[in-house]
């Protein structure tokens, strides 16, 4: 083969691509979380919701006619990783909307990457103030935030725990960090000052140190600010130590692996934490939830979040008639939408309107349920 | 002197305790050719997985009492991630013997990256957990305060001091620890009286992985959790104590393993726990400054 014909060969095949690639425009929804590392358990519970609810939606007719088609994007929850994850969706995969991320503060670097190019974008778990607060117009949030989430841990030690001696805790991070101080703004606003207030090292499983000194304060409460990987052990050492103070934690310990990282029932039980009130006893959701349940899985957690996420950008672009990120944030900012865990609707800053948090606790027997 | 500085050394002594048995990892393959073993924190990662898989198997198979269960746990542990350090030497270093001093550092990176997506891929990403073996604990009551000491952080002292005066015995009084030395001291001369260096170099990497394994099965019983990550920061720890107490030395390790625990623990909790590394890096920088080699160290003498 000659050297010319070779080039015609190649540019034949790239505008075959380029005009199949055009033939097949589905409308392409990244899914960006710790799909592997640490915390892959919540990756897998974005990564199932979002799924199912993409398959829902294309069995009945897609959007506007074309099937969703999801990518996986995994920043382990590192800040670094999400921007390159980001970078990668938008230019290479060619994204039109984004479910994600995870962590607030992979979220945050993140969306600044999606908001540029003009992509819709939606958490359904970064709880972080910052996220929706930087006024990008086509970031969304289908969670609570934390200091919505702090006011109501805030409120519940304060008054039904009535503790005096409150340890805070935090894991160093965007959200874990945001969160405590939240919670402590509440506290401090009952009249309850923290006897103490530490950061402890994400990715170490020794926190004997800062036990004994929880130990000698005498704390009754002891609020952590993190993810079950380091909560679980944590939790362990101050019963092993024989401190009997609750343990209180946010949304960063919704997971059934919190078992697992505490080393068994006999840790967690008695374990506070704040959460969205129970997806899976809304009415909404009930086909949904029937569905996940005969498949084998159980959707804790963050996975009717994703879910409902989807739903939420299907129903803007089915709207705008398009994928166009602006006028379907627009759309999403003035029109309330049905989803699996009821109607949700967005204020200007795409937060929700009504937030739900609620106490949940862990039993003896390994299970949480609303309080 | 009261009972919450005596629980913090309690705290920092099975801590650092734990440090020094994976230091003596880093500092006995240092010693003996010159390297650092990056993939050794990954080593004592595998042997945490290998631990949980060694306790299920066996009380499957109906062993319920902690001493049988333990024993085995420990014995199959240590066997099989001396396999390990053999296979990684083989394949990441041996190779790389006789080439510059830069390149068995590279492929020692390698190995831990492979060996970090190999457990993520082949076990899952997910925290594996491990429920308390060796329930209860000693208190004692120190002035006005109390000392809590399980059993488990008991348990862990004896056996990390009982690894230790094994291998100081089999280093300093057997034919084995003889040929180490050797080795140690000048690997040509010691070919040339008759040793097969290979096989000694090998044997390091195999006492150095069994050694990993002991703090491998004794964290795992006492934290009960770990994850395909688990052996990044403790490896970084161990290897800070190894250069602490002058690598090369095996006393070193075990006194820097312990300083370092101690030191952790003390400083977090008397002032805080944020800074706690930073602190323990201070130590470190202050002590190579006046002891280049580290506090038990060799100073380095250029041979003629």
């Amino acid at each position: 083969m000659s050297g010319k014909a070779k080039t015609y060969l190649v540019s034949a095949t790239l505008a075959a691509t380029l005009v199949s690639g055009v033939v097949h425009a589905d409308v392409v929804i990244g899914v960006a979380g710790p799909m592997t590392g640490t915390y892959a358990a919540y990756g897998d519970q974005m990564w199932r919701g979002a799924s199912a609810a993409a398959d829902e939606i294309n069995s009945s007719g897609g959007i506007n006619g074309e099937k969703i088609r999801l990518v996986k994007g995994d920043d382990v929850c590192d800040p670094k990783q999400a921007v390159a994850v980001a970078n990668r969706l938008i230019d290479s995969d060619k994204v039109s909307a984004v479910v994600g991320h995870f962590c607030s503060s992979s979220t945050i670097p993140a969306n600044e990457i999606y908001a540029d190019a003009g992509v819709i974008s939606m958490t359904p778990a970064a709880t972080n103030p910052q996220v929706t607060e930087r006024g990008l117009p086509t970031v969304f949030r289908n969670c609570g935030r934390d200091d919505q989430q702090g006011t109501v841990a805030g409120d519940y030690i304060a008054d039904v725990l009535k503790a005096k001696r409150v340890v805070l805790i935090h894991d160093k991070d965007t959200y874990g960090q945001g969160l405590v101080d939240a919670t402590k703004i509440e506290l401090n606003k009952k009249g309850v000052k923290e006897v103490l207030y530490e950061g402890l090292t994400r990715g170490e499983k020794d926190f004997n140190s800062l036990v004994t000194k929880v130990r000698a304060l005498n704390a009754d409460v002891v609020y952590f600010g993190g993810l079950h990987p380091e909560a679980g052990p944590l939790v362990r050492q101050l019963r092993e130590q024989g401190v009997t103070a609750k343990f209180v934690s946010g949304d960063g310990v919704v997971n059934d692996e919190m078992l697992g990282a505490a080393g068994g029932p006999k840790y967690v039980d008695g374990v506070l934490m704040t959460f969205g009130k129970d997806p899976r006893n809304s009415s909404a959701g009930k086909a949904v939830i029937e569905k996940f349940r005969t498949s084998g899985y159980e959707p804790e957690g963050f996975t009717l979040y994703s879910y409902t996420s989807v739903q939420a950008l299907a129903a803007a672009f089915s709207a705008t008639k398009g994928t166009n990120g602006e006028k379907a944030a627009q759309w999403l900012k003035s029109h309330p939408v049905p989803t699996a865990m009821g109607i949700k609707e967005w204020d200007s800053k795409g937060d929700l309107k009504v937030s739900d948090y609620v106490m949940y606790q862990w039993g003896s027997d390994g299970k949480y349920k609303q309080l | 002197m009261d009972g919450i500085f005596l629980q913090q050394m309690v705290n920092g002594l099975t801590l650092g305790s734990v440090y020094g048995l994976i230091a003596i990892g880093y500092t006995m393959v240092y010693g003996i050719i010159g390297m650092i073993n990056f993939a050794h924190g990954e080593v004592y990662m595998v042997s945490a997985y290998l631990a949980a898989i060694g306790l299920a198997v066996l009380s499957f198979f109906g062993v319920e009492s902690f001493s049988f269960l333990i024993l085995g746990t420990l014995i199959f542990t240590i066997i099989v991630t001396g396999v390990y350090g053999l296979v990684i030497e083989r394949i990441a270093y041996k190779p790389l013997r006789n080439s510059t001093r830069l390149a068995p550092l590279i492929s020692a990176i390698g190995m831990s990256l492979i060996l970090q997506n190999y457990v993520q891929l082949s076990q899952g990403a997910r925290q594996q957990g491990v429920p308390t073996l060796l329930e209860g604990s000693l208190r004692f009551t120190v002035g006005s305060g109390f000392v809590q000491l399980t059993y488990t952080k008991l348990f862990i002292l004896a056996a990390a001091f009982v690894g230790m005066a094994a291998l100081t015995y089999l280093i300093q009084y057997t034919t084995l620890g003889r040929m180490c030395r050797a080795v140690q001291q000048d690997r040509k001369m010691a070919s040339i009286l008759g040793i097969n260096t290979d096989r000694i170099i090998s044997s390091v990497f195999i006492i150095g992985a069994a050694m990993a394994a002991l703090a491998g099965v004794l964290i795992t019983m006492n934290y009960g959790t770990f994850d395909f990550y688990a052996g990044f920061i403790i490896g970084i720890k161990a290897f800070t104590a190894a250069v602490l107490g002058g690598i090369g030395s095996l006393p070193g390790a075990m006194l820097g393993g312990l300083i370092l625990g101690v030191a952790e623990s003390q400083f977090a909790g008397m002032v805080n726990s944020d800074y706690k590394d930073v602190f323990s890096f201070s130590l470190l920088v202050l002590i190579l400054i006046f002891r280049p080699q580290g506090l038990l160290g060799r100073p380095h003498v250029t041979k003629v």
